[in-house]
């Protein structure tokens, strides 16, 4: 590993499952990524692949039903799972905050959305009622409300989708995270809300200076906000790439799928030809393939892709493919990380 | 592009073929054990009620007027009643009776408040309207009242009693059916089959009523529990099956008043009231939990 | 909300005309001959005839419901058969006494009914859980009128300690408020038990916990407050319904209630009494769930803030 400064939070190995009538569900199988200050890390990847219970994993929000989480989870170089609940209780909300995908249901109906937002900054931040309330409207200015001060008092039913949104990463942000989760913050919008809510949470992330995780399937977001990318499948990281080398040269199979899946519109090039697919569906995770995952949808796989998991194979800085076909290219495997240089 | 057909996992991760909802429920409800132990109390009761004769010999509504008020003994293992008559023999052929009156009320019910439901929820516009009002009318009052006034009504006994508790259970019915129909009304299949031109007979029968058939399924055990709960109260007051018919409720009835020197004889009766009931009430528990599809633990 | 309570309100009208028309019908319909039934086995076909126009039974059906209707808007419920007394004087002397049970009962229900839903949907699975929910089924199981005999049996007859029946003093409102309460407890319970576990796997307590805040914050200040909405409600009807279920437990404990009037009204045949007793029934289980619609519209915001 290179001397890069170390890294805020580092995913290592880790695996979520959850027991349940019909077997054990591993919803995540040994994923590791890890994210720097103030950086932008896109994890990318079809529903069901495990990236919404890794976000879960990380605050350790898994009550019901409840899962089994295995690994480390390194913040500040601490692991987060050994910690008791009254620790994990203080990052909560202060030093990891998290935005969730569906703002009508994520927002409590019989609380107004002052005392839903101030409430972080009076548990952690210590503030008096008053101080808080005036935090909370000054946190609605910032992320574009109207009226904030009238706002404040409202209930969610009476927000308009955008305006719950904006509310939730007001409430994210009250007490300035050094780490976002953002699971899907724009998919229940409006795509012209979209656009809105991620010029706002840009401009944001650059005031606060916070590090974003963000969770998501649209390939557009990632290029337009993240600066890495994770991509995963049915639990496992398929490939990680800087964002731009990603789009230009994906090596994963399935990341070329996901991107030759685009519809593009106008180019000349594309008219007449039917939208590629990758074809056939996600495995279940009961019932998962054996070798590797995506063995079965894959246009290039060989044999060997039948019978075994690939490792990780390292391409560079913050590059790396768990691919048998990459593998045979480079001649070389790396070792998965967690086993090097990230203590 | 060929696709390999997936090999499962050994061990843990190997599903067990449920994918059937039928199957999966059937599964959960076995692991129930409160659902089972229900389910077998109402074996039991049903037993009872059809080898009476074998299990108890003799006329249990016979008099027998020199044993009255015994209290229980080896020969009489529940004790006797105030006219001599062996508890215990009561107790099984009453069994008869209250199995009879919950199938009874429950038909019922089923007969005429699930078409109802259907045609109200389904079609909508003046019938519904007009079946609601009535049931309307019918739910303003608490079930046991309404039972109670339609037999001030109706008169005394074992067929109005099933009769009076059975008008009281169908605006239940109604109103269950009514909004599962309307909730599935409303999904994406049905608009389709209609749009493809289904009759309406066949797409109530095909689309909607599997899906009403859950919460029909859940209300009947637990409605059976309350029919015999309603008529034992009847037949408490004086009012439902009347002597000499072995019914619990009119059995508590009658020894009430010699509750201060045999109380043997209000409590036994009342204790197969009671275990009858829980009975239903554990399995039509279970079936809500097994039937209900977020339920994945 | 003004809009809703209108609405609610009007709705509740044609309940109400509905009810009377069909006790009207129903005891129109009744076998035998009311007018022969006052008066009495000896009397000639002139005196029958004279009562019935007395009663205005020999006048169209529609004009009787006219009448009827009439004299309902002015309390006028007719007179005992039995007693003689107007029946708005019978009914008015014991709805007291059932009142203070429904209330005593209901009190006991939520005092001991929703903490024990609560703690069992907080720790589920738990032998607190298994407790709880066991101990529900078996009240919602139990024939109140034998749970009732069996208390007299403990405290009346064993242990001494209680009066078997009655009214007089407070000891006597004791057993039967505890048979009363037994159901309401055991359903109170298990429906704040389920709506708190509802409520527990919203999204919203996910939110709540991931902002980092205390558990008992989480489960009382956003759980509970989302949860006691539909339980009101169910309070509320369960109140209603034991002004009705007050017949079985008023017997037995031989208490002077408006359950006991009715009862003793049908085993007498006092149409009267029967009728005005459960017209009277109707109208307060109506006014009872007109109060819980109005109580809900103010509790939850969605519908106060309209």
């Amino acid at each position: 590993m290179s001397a890069s400064p170390a890294p805020l939070l580092a995913v290592q190995d880790l695996r979520t499952r959850f027991h349940t009538l019909e077997g054990i569900v591993n919803a995540v199988d040994g994923v590791d990524f890890d994210i720097h200050r103030g950086e932008t890390v896109g994890l990318v990847g079809e529903s069901g692949c495990g990236k919404t219970v890794t976000a879960l994993s990380i605050l350790q929000l898994l009550r019901c039903p409840p899962a089994e989480i295995q690994g480390r989870i390194l913040f500040r170089g601490q692991n987060l799972l050994e910690l008791d609940g009254e620790e994990i209780r203080k990052i909560r909300g202060q030093a990891i905050s998290m935005i969730f995908q569906e703002p009508m249901t994520s927002l409590n109906p019989v609380l107004t959305i002052g005392d839903q937002i101030s409430e972080g900054s009076r548990v952690h931040g210590g503030m008096t009622r008053q101080k808080a309330w005036r935090w909370a409207v000054e946190m609605l200015r910032r992320v574009q409300i109207p009226e904030p001060d009238a706002r404040v008092r409202e209930y969610p039913h009476k927000l308009s989708g955008g305006m719950r949104q904006r509310a939730m990463i007001a409430m994210a942000l009250s007490c300035k995270p050094q780490l976002i989760l953002a699971d899907e913050p724009t998919t229940a919008l409006d795509v012209t809300i979209q656009a809105q809510i991620m010029d706002l949470m840009l401009r944001l992330k650059e005031e606060i200076e916070t590090a974003v995780v963000l969770i998501t399937h649209d390939l557009g977001i990632i290029a337009e906000m993240a600066s890495r990318v994770v991509v995963m499948y049915a639990g496992k990281v398929m490939e990680e790439a800087p964002v731009k080398e990603l789009f230009k040269d994906p090596r994963h199979p399935y990341t070329r799928g996901l991107l030759g899946s685009i519809p593009v519109i106008g180019r000349k090039a594309q008219t007449g030809r039917r939208l590629h697919e990758i074809p056939g569906v996600v495995p279940s995770l009961l019932r998962m393939p054996q070798g590797c995952r995506f063995h079965p949808r894959c246009p290039e796989a060989i044999d060997i892709c039948r019978e075994q998991e690939s490792s990780m194979v390292s391409l560079g800085e913050h590059r790396r493919v768990s691919c048998w076909l990459e593998a045979k290219n480079t001649g070389k495997e790396a070792p998965t990380r967690g086993q090097g240089g990230m203590e | 592009m060929t696709e390999t057909a997936p090999k499962a996992d050994p061990g843990k991760n190997q599903a067990k073929g449920l994918d059937s909802p039928l199957r999966r429920s059937w599964v959960k409800l076995r692991r129930n054990k409160a659902a089972l132990v229900g389910g077998c109390m109402i074996l039991i009761y049903a037993a009872c009620a059809l080898l009476a004769p074998v299990l108890f010999s003799g006329n249990p509504s016979a008099p027998n007027l020199g044993k009255s008020l015994e209290p229980p003994s080896l020969d009489q293992l529940l004790g006797t009643d105030e006219l001599g008559r062996s508890i215990l023999g009561r107790i099984i052929y009453g069994s008869q009776i209250s199995l009879l009156i919950a199938v009874g009320v429950i038909s019922f019910g089923l007969i005429l408040g699930v078409p109802l439901g259907l045609v109200s929820g389904y079609y909508g516009g003046k019938i519904d309207f007009s079946i609601q009002r009535v049931t309307d009318m019918l739910l303003a009052f608490p079930g046991f009242l309404l039972a109670l006034a339609l037999v001030a009504i109706l008169g005394v006994g074992l067929k109005n009693t099933v009769i009076s508790i059975g008008i009281s259970m169908v605006p239940i019915y109604i109103r269950l059916v009514r909004g599962c129909v309307l909730s599935v009304r409303e999904e994406v299949y049905v608009e389709a089959a209609r749009a493809s031109g289904t009759r309406d007979a066949v797409i109530l029968l095909r689309h909607i009523l599997p899906n009403v058939m859950v919460p029909i399924t859940v209300q009947t055990s637990l409605g059976m529990g309350t029919a015999i709960l309603f008529a034992a109260g009847l037949g408490f007051l004086g009012i439902g099956v009347q002597p000499p018919t072995p019914e619990w409720g009119a059995m508590l009835g009658s020894a009430r008043v010699y509750i201060f020197n045999a109380p043997h004889a209000a409590t036994f009766p009342g204790i197969a009231i009671f275990l009858a009931v829980l009975s239903f009430n554990l399995l039509g528990d279970g079936l809500r939990d097994a039937l209900d599809p977020r339920f994945k633990l | 909300m003004t809009n809703y309570i209108i609405r609610r309100l009007l709705s509740t009208i044609p309940v109400l005309i509905g009810i009377s028309l069909l006790l009207f019908i129903m005891l129109r319909m009744l076998p035998g001959d009311p007018a022969q039934v006052l008066a009495g086995e000896m009397a000639s076909p002139a005196e029958i005839e004279s009562i019935r126009h007395q009663l205005g039974l020999d006048r169209p059906i529609y004009v009787q419901y006219a009448s009827f209707l009439s004299r309902l808007a002015r309390f006028d419920l007719g007179r005992s058969a039995r007693t003689q007394n107007p029946v708005i004087e019978e009914v008015w002397a014991r709805l007291p006494n059932t009142a203070l049970l429904a209330v005593t009962a209901i009190t006991l229900a939520c005092l001991f009914g929703i903490p024990a839903g609560i703690i069992s949907a907080v720790r589920p699975y738990t032998w607190i859980d298994y407790t709880v929910t066991l101990a529900a089924l078996f009240g919602i199981s139990m024939p109140v009128f034998w749970l009732g005999l069996m208390l007299v049996i403990l405290f009346a007859i064993i242990l001494k300690l209680l009066p078997a029946g009655g009214t007089g003093s407070w000891q006597h409102v004791i057993l039967p408020s505890i048979t009363l309460a037994s159901f309401v407890v055991a359903f109170i319970a298990r429906m704040t038990r389920a709506t708190m576990l509802e409520v527990l796997s919203q999204d919203y307590t996910t939110t709540a916990r991931s902002k980092g805040l205390k558990e008992r914050v989480v489960i009382v200040k956003h759980a509970l407050k989302n949860a006691l909405i539909p339980i009101i409600t169910v309070v509320g009807l369960q109140f209603g319904l034991l002004l009705g279920g007050a017949v079985l437990t008023e017997t037995v404990f031989a208490w002077p209630g408006l359950g006991r009037l009715i009862v003793d009204s049908i085993l007498a045949r006092d149409y009267p009494v029967i009728q005005g007793a459960i017209l009277i029934f109707g109208l307060l289980y109506i006014m009872v769930n007109l109060t819980v619609d109005v109580i809900y519209a103010f509790v939850d915001p969605r519908i106060r803030y309209d």
